[in-house]
């Protein structure tokens, strides 16, 4: 199995937002394994966490996720983040 | 103020200086004609598809390098735009498609002509919005331009559902129009590794493409490739960034490559990659392209670097602030060496130009019409053989003078794009290379051009034939033309003249040169016939999927 990572991204909240993001790793053909996403500041934006693949192709799609105009920000955690561990807890 | 949401747009246009708008309307845009029928400094060009909309737009922002905007309905309307927007994408151009939508309230209900516009457009955009609000406006439209300018240009879609073009908004101020941002600084120990790389190579290459004209430092690069006599391949996109005729020049590189610009490269030791990204029409078989060569790439799209080949250094900016900041650091250096060694490779394995002073000939006619023209010609094309002869042979002098559509291989791209072209730069000449096959796809803007009486020349090769796909299959697939050659043809002088533009055909004229500068010279648009055998190549040509050493064609002496 391969290795996982978390990408933990800050953006805008609107309703064609996970399509971009989404769209981006499908059109690349690359798994979203697991998915979060939940509002902040009061909704203007949100955090998104992405369980993906750590391959060779992971640095090329993090700067096309990073050029998006609705990312604010990109932050990798490749020991990853307590939101999908916990969120894994559920669907055990 | 109290406005509309189409006043808004149009106003918010009018301050984005923009002049003329192609499109078509329709039931959910009409609230955005009725406000465009009232203004006093955007001029409408009524096209007759809206794919041809979007490259008119296309044609006025790559001769302007401004963002240039067109409009289409809902539905059939936004569908029809794809391509064309596709287009812009793959080659970066900054363009941007306003849409009519159905009334918020109705998105999702399947209503008539509704599509979803947004869904469709987020693969072939740079950045796209429904908008949900008319105050929204008063941003958006600003951003969109902003966002198509900036950092690597590229197409914005905006949908805008009907009740928000007619709602009203009250407000004070009108924002500031959006703008190209200033790109991020630069990393000055990137620039010092790629100066120590330069000026030690010695056998370096200039490898440029179309980041070169988008920021508009074709000066800049050539006084680099001067300063240090490093020869120059061009892609596609970058033809005109260094003039065909200075020493330096070696063409266009790749799959219809001179012989000898592509074996320059196999001997090159480093590799200055400009604004490129490293197309497989341009490299052939990847790890074989360039074999001993050390690579620096330059770009403003973080993206592109090491995306297909890993550099050895790289430099992420602006590329004209990269160039400005490192040609001080560069040596003067004459490198007679390897200046001879290319001039060499350049006398054995010559771009060999067949029946070039015949104007009825495929490449002859490319050349007459260049000598006609003169150099502040603009020259489109669309997507074939005639397409990559042109940019075999045409001498090119300037940047943004060659239109094609590079990435995408769009046919139909040609014709339109040359209406643009010539609206864009109304005092220059503006040809258009076309195939049979391509002007009939998008052969009904004809009536565009005869219409708003634009001078463009169309010099139509006609080898009955999809001639491109054709040479794949004598070349790769036995010779089996399936599908490649029309059994019947039809009568483009007839074509022309029902469409009301003038027509001449160099295949019965006595003087063909002659019948061509009159073609030329006369005013409002023309078309010229030229009419060729399927039979006849363009070679050069890689074999798709090969190395650029597997040249097929275009030997000297054979
Ligand atoms: C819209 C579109 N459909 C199909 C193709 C595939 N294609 C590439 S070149 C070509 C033939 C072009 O024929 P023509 O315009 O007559 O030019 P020629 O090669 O004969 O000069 C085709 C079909 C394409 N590039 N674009």
């Amino acid at each position: 199995m391969c290795k996982h990572t978390v990408l933990e991204l800050s953006v805008n909240n609107h309703p064609g937002v996970m399509s971009h993001i989404c769209g981006l790793f499908a059109r690349r053909a690359y798994n979203v394994e697991g998915i979060a996403c939940m509002p902040v500041n009061g909704g203007k934006r949100s955090t998104i966490w992405l369980l993906v693949d750590a391959d060779s192709r992971l640095d090329q799609m993090i700067k096309q996720v990073d050029k998006l105009e609705d990312v604010l920000g990109v932050e990798r955690h490749d020991h990853g983040h307590e939101v999908i561990s916990k969120m894994a807890e559920f669907v055990q | 103020m109290r406005l509309s949401g189409a006043e808004i747009i149009i106003k918010l246009l009018e301050r984005q200086g923009i002049d003329t708008i192609a499109g078509i309307p329709g039931g959910a845009n009409l609230p955005m004609y009725d406000a465009l029928g009232k203004s006093e400094s955007i001029r409408h060009i009524l096209t007759r598809h809206e794919q041809g909309a979007g490259f008119i737009a296309q044609g006025m922002a790559r001769v302007s390098g401004k963002p240039a905007v067109f409009f289409a309905t809902s539905g059939p309307g936004a569908t029809n735009t794809l391509t064309a927007i596709a287009d812009a994408k793959l080659d970066s151009i900054p363009i941007i498609c306003i849409t009519g939508q159905v009334p918020l309230s109705m998105i999702g209900t399947d209503a008539f002509q509704e599509v979803d516009t947004y869904g469709l457009s987020v693969p072939i955009t740079k950045h796209n919005f429904l908008v949900r609000s008319v105050e929204d406006l008063l941003w958006i439209i600003p951003a969109a331009f902003r966002i198509a300018a900036s950092g690597r240009p590229g197409p914005v879609v905006i949908d805008v559902p009907k009740d928000v073009q007619a709602a009203f908004h009250e407000f004070e101020t009108w924002p500031e129009p959006g703008e190209r941002e200033p790109s991020e600084g630069l990393i000055p120990a990137e620039i010092r590794r790629a100066a120590s790389m330069i000026n030690s190579a010695k056998k370096p290459v200039l490898y440029l493409g179309g980041g070169v004209i988008q920021s508009d430092s074709a000066d800049e690069a050539l006084a680099l490739a001067e300063k240090a006599s490093i020869p120059s391949v061009v892609t596609l996109m970058g033809l005109g960034v260094i003039p065909t005729d200075n020493p330096l020049c070696l063409g266009m590189l790749g799959m219809h490559a001179a012989r000898y610009t592509n074996m320059v490269l196999e001997e090159c030791d480093l590799l200055v990659a400009v604004g490129v990204r490293f197309d497989d029409r341009a490299t052939g078989k990847v790890p074989e392209f360039c074999p001993n060569a050390k690579v620096i790439h330059m770009d403003i799209d973080p993206s592109e670097l090491d995306k297909i080949k890993r550099s050895t250094a790289s430099v992420t900016g602006d590329v004209a602030e990269i160039l400005t900041a490192l040609i001080p650091l560069i040596d003067e250096n004459a490198r007679a060496s390897w200046i001879s060694r290319v001039q060499t490779l350049k006398k054995e394995h010559p771009m060999l130009i067949a029946d070039a002073d015949d104007p009825t000939s495929a490449y002859g006619v490319v050349l007459k019409a260049a000598e006609l023209a003169g150099e502040q010609a603009i020259v489109c094309t669309d997507v074939g053989q005639h397409q990559m002869r042109t940019a075999q042979v045409y001498p090119f002098k300037h940047p943004r003078q060659w239109l094609t559509s590079g990435g995408l291989g769009t046919m139909g791209f040609g014709m339109p794009a040359s209406i643009g072209a010539a609206l864009a730069a109304p005092d220059r000449p503006v040809i258009c290379f076309s195939g049979d096959g391509s002007i009939m796809m998008n052969i009904q803007d004809l009536a565009t051009a005869m219409e708003y009486d634009i001078p463009i020349k169309i010099i139509l090769t006609n080898n009955n034939a999809l001639g491109l796909v054709r040479q794949q299959q004598d070349l790769f697939y036995g010779k089996r033309y399936f599908a490649s050659d029309y059994s019947r043809s039809v009568d483009f002088i007839k074509i022309a003249e029902g469409f009301g533009i003038k027509a001449h055909d160099l295949g019965t004229s006595e003087d063909p040169a002659e019948t061509l500068k009159i073609a030329l010279s006369e005013p409002g648009p023309s078309l010229i016939h030229v009419p060729l055998s399927p039979d006849d190549p363009v070679y050069p040509m890689v074999p798709p999927g090969a190395a650029n050493s597997e040249m097929i064609g275009g030997e000297k002496h054979v």
